[in-house]
């Protein structure tokens, strides 16, 4: 029973009561990953599993099986910052940096939603196929995300940033 | 009048009377006068790599060996006693190592409460799981410590409790007939200047209304923890703290231990706002590890911060001004009562805005505090002004109103030209110049002044605008070391805390512009209780407190320098009043060619490393002058006319808040702020179950904050004048912020749809 985190292969706990947010933090050492909440209301916790956002607080661990978990840790690259982390620093998206790595998680893994053309609460045209991204769109997108010292301007700067280079 | 508070009020008034050169800051900061340095440049935060990849380590992320963790059981009556309680399943259960309660805990004393000395950073003086009497519902019963978390949660449900109840006071209707008056830092919240009653009852146009502001929480992200563990009788607790060096005494009181054998680390703080103190989380998770004799983490669920760690209090508060024909003050009334835990001492102290705010002939202000069965209501982001400010400015806003006229301008004629409650002096005050710059952005003069006047389909548009107020602070007791080594770079030591503000960046930013180092040769260490120094990161007072501490610490450094360097250094007989740092040079002020490499000034006096400790002078400054922040607050809301829901499309802080360090982190932090205000306005409230004394919304999910879709772009400036008698010239940016908010978006929803909402928060129910 074996499921990859960061392109590491990683035994399941035994207890099945763990969670894949516990299983990160306290068996793994993979502390970026945040406890924000332990209830699915925070997004603190997001991480991507084969490329989409999850929260794993709300996660067993055990459903995980066979699948590629990308943590923030796995995010950057030999050291390197993924761009959305420097665009993060850059537009200070951030004050204390504990809901950050969840920010950054799940703007990676709501581009992606985006760019399947899959449609939010505040999408005009549904029959449209493509999304196109709007401040309302990334701003209702993203609003699972809570940042207690409202660096909501910063982050929302940096994601849109990252999205029109990467494109 | 007791020989103390005698003796206090003859102490201010000398401080008040004695010449400007006497007071810490009589002679300005020489930082004040440099222009081309990093002062008042845009640096991103120095810790961000950490932060934005997840390595920045949080107190609950600190590994120890044979670590066990933690959980808590919290009684579920407001008041009686435990009189069964069996812990024999909780005990078998699968990896328990310890179930502790009042029966087997360590004997402890209580922890010092809040204020009521130097160091105390206690919520509240009670007994801590010593006997079997309940002060709350929430109060922690049973601990239990496991292998893992998840044994230690279940195991925590096998535990059985029954309760002899007592009849407990948790209506709010029903403690304030006993209301006690309220004192705040051994100052009774009570003024009265003249026979403001009379006055109010002659004056021709005036406005008396009731405002009601309810609980609030903190909710920082990050979850309230500590890892903790004993090595003999010496303690480390790895914790989320504002305030370690209170933290590691306060922890030694209780376990009878010096103050010494407590260490506190918190090098990164995942949000406080004035939550992040001394609770009963840590002391139980050291108590429950000296049983055990292994190491405890003990990370407090988000129902369990609602538990066990305060928040705001509830307010309801009167206000009346009584007015000339053109807007000038005869009175202003601004009275109330706010609830009160039994055993903690903090009344709301929602009058300290009108205290310097405003000119008039004759003031009321009282604050009374009602006791209640609760659990200890504590400081959350600027307490007192974020819901005075409320009540306040609308009453401001009504009287405008009444009268015909722009608010703007009824403030403006009854703006003070010294502190209208002490007399004392401003040290610097630039309101009216941040409502002129904040009305001329804004677009103000677009408003209609007519409410519900302005709709685009269905939604109904207005403006609103308030003061934001925040006082300058410095506590005593701040102090740094700092340390040169032959390479020319310095590193500072404090004990102060970064829990967003950019405090390490700052400190950084401005020590190098101190020493006239780059940054790259300044390393600022801090969140450690063997640092120098007693800096609460709260009342916005850490960057005062640390800079006043540099700024000591620094001038006993440069005078061994220079005298080490002998007297063959061109800089040999200066003192350090005449000398300034520049390019990793020390040069004299006047003659910045006669200089000296800090390199060569430690060859000359023959040391590797060069130490200095200074301690910061008592804090006189803010009793001589009257020293404020303040902003000018500008909100455009959309009310929609057929659901009620307000939502906040424009908002503007201007502020005047002295010098602005970096305006980076300062930008973040007067939005984070404004964001956290609006959260205030318009959705925060903890509910209080008055029938059984519970909070009735312990989680995310249900206790609303702002979330990105709430949030505009929230614009901020600021006048950028440095107040001369503060360190560096800044004021303190972290808590004005989030006063003035409630009333600019509450006098905008007037504005867009005739509707006064006096209760907060403006749910749509009460725009219908």
């Amino acid at each position: 029973m074996q499921l990859h985190i960061n392109g590491s292969l990683v035994e399941l706990p035994s207890d099945t009561r763990v969670s894949l947010l516990d299983l990160l933090r306290d068996h793994l050492a993979l502390s970026g990953t945040k406890k924000g909440c332990n209830q699915g209301a925070c997004g603190a916790c997001t991480v991507l599993v084969d490329g989409e956002r999850i929260l794993s607080c709300l996660a067993l661990a055990v459903q995980y099986e066979g699948r590629s978990i990308t943590t923030i840790e796995g995010l950057s690259t030999d050291g390197a910052l993924h761009p959305l982390q420097q665009a993060f620093i850059d537009h200070d998206g951030f004050q204390c940096g504990y809901c950050t790595p969840g920010q950054i998680c799940s703007a990676v893994g709501m581009l992606g939603e985006l760019r399947r053309g899959l449609p939010s609460n505040v999408t005009i045209d549904l029959a449209n196929g493509s999304v196109p991204l709007t401040r309302d769109e990334l701003c209702e997108r993203m609003s699972g995300n809570l940042c207690r010292c409202g660096a909501y301007n910063g982050i929302v700067d940096a994601i849109t940033e990252f999205a029109e280079t990467s494109k | 009048m007791s020989i103390k508070d005698t003796a206090q009020a003859v102490m201010k008034k000398a401080v008040q009377i004695a010449p400007d050169a006497w007071m810490p800051g009589g002679t300005p900061d020489p930082l004040i006068r440099q222009k081309h340095g990093l002062i008042g440049t845009s640096v991103s935060r120095l810790d961000g790599p950490e932060k934005v990849s997840g390595t920045a380590q949080f107190a609950a992320e600190f590994p120890m060996e044979s670590m066990v963790y933690a959980a808590l059981l919290y009684s579920t009556i407001a008041k009686g006693k435990i009189t069964h309680l069996d812990t024999s399943a909780a005990e078998a259960a699968p990896g328990v190592v310890l179930v502790m309660t009042h029966r087997n805990a360590p004997r402890m004393k209580p922890a010092p409460a809040f204020m009521s000395s130097a160091k105390a950073a206690a919520g509240d003086d009670l007994p801590i799981m010593q006997d079997e009497e309940i002060h709350w519902n929430g109060q922690p019963v049973a601990l239990v410590l496991a292998e893992s978390q998840e044994q230690a949660d279940y195991a925590k449900s096998q535990i059985h409790v029954a309760y002899e109840v007592a009849s407990a006071l948790t209506s709010f209707e029903k403690a304030k007939p006993n209301s006690e008056p309220g004192v705040f830092q051994g100052q009774p919240l009570l003024l009265e200047i003249g026979d403001a009653e009379a006055a109010l009852a002659a004056a021709p146009r005036k406005v008396d209304a009731v405002y009601r502001t309810p609980r609030h929480s903190h909710n920082p992200i990050e979850l309230h923890a500590a890892t903790v563990g004993w090595n003999g009788d010496d303690l480390i607790v790895h914790d989320a703290s504002q305030c370690v060096t209170h933290a590691a005494w306060s922890i030694a009181e209780v376990f009878d231990i010096k103050e010494e054998q407590v260490h506190v680390t918190s090098p990164y703080v995942g949000g406080g706002f004035g939550s992040k103190t001394l609770w009963q989380h840590q002391i139980l998770a050291a108590a429950a590890s000296k049983v055990a004799g292994r190491p405890v983490r003990l990370v407090l669920s988000r129902k369990g911060v609602y538990r066990i760690v305060g928040g705001r209090t509830l307010t309801e508060q009167r206000v009346a001004i009584g007015a000339q024909e053109d807007g000038r003050f005869d009175a202003l009334i601004q009275t109330g009562v706010v609830a009160m835990g039994r055993h903690n001492n903090m009344p709301e102290p929602f009058i300290l805005p009108a205290r310097s705010g405003y000119q008039a002939k004759s003031f009321r202000l009282d604050v009374e505090a009602a006791r209640m069965d609760m659990l200890a209501n504590t400081f959350m982001r600027a307490p007192g002004e974020s819901v005075g400010t409320f009540a306040l400015e609308c009453a401001i806003d009504e009287l405008a109103d009444s009268l015909g006229m722009d608010p703007i301008e009824l403030r403006s004629r009854n703006e003070p030209e010294k502190d209208p409650t002490t007399g004392a002096p401003f040290s610097s005050r630039h309101i009216t110049e941040a409502y002129t710059s904040g009305a001329e952005r804004f677009g103000w003069a677009a408003r209609n002044s007519k409410p519900g006047t302005r709709r685009e389909g269905e939604w109904l548009v207005g403006m609103g605008c308030a003061t934001a107020t925040y006082p300058y602070y410095r506590m005593a007791g701040g102090a740094a070391r700092l340390t040169l080594t032959k390479d020319g770079r310095a590193t500072v030591e404090i004990a102060a805390h970064e829990m967003g503000m950019g405090t390490a960046t700052t400190q950084t930013m401005v020590t190098a512009d101190r020493f006239g180092l780059a940054m790259e040769c300044v390393n600022v260490k801090y969140g450690d209780s063997h640092f120098p120094g007693v800096v609460l990161a709260g009342g916005s007072q850490q960057t005062a407190s640390i800079g006043a501490s540099v700024i000591a610490a620094h001038r006993e450094l440069i005078t061994e320098l220079i005298k080490l360097a002998g007297k063959e250094s061109p800089l040999a007989g200066l003192d350090p009043d005449e000398v300034i740092g520049r390019n990793g040079y020390l040069c004299k002020s006047d003659e910045p060619e006669r200089r000296e490499s800090y390199v060569s000034l430690m060859e000359r006096a023959g040391r590797d490393q060069l130490t200095a400790k200074g301690s910061a002078p008592p804090p006189l400054e803010f009793t001589h002058w009257s020293m404020h922040s303040h902003g000018a607050m500008f909100c455009e809301v959309r009310v929609n006319a057929v659901t009620g829901e307000t939502r906040v499309s424009r908002f503007l802080g201007s502020f005047d808040c002295g010098r602005i360090l970096n305006t980076k982190t300062a930008a973040s932090q007067f939005r984070g702020g404004i964001i956290m205000g609006l959260g205030l306005a318009l959705m925060e409230e903890t509910q209080f179950d008055e029938r059984k004394g519970r909070i009735m919304n312990p989680s995310l999910a249900e206790y609303h904050v702002p979330v990105h879709l709430d949030v505009p772009e929230i614009d901020v400036m600021w006048t950028d004048i440095p107040d001369p008698h503060a360190p560096m010239g800044a004021r303190g940016v972290g808590e004005i912020g989030i006063t003035g908010v409630g009333a600019a978006v509450a006098n905008a929803v007037y504005n867009a749809t005739g509707k006064r909402v006096r209760d907060l928060p403006i749910t749509l129910d009460k725009t219908l």
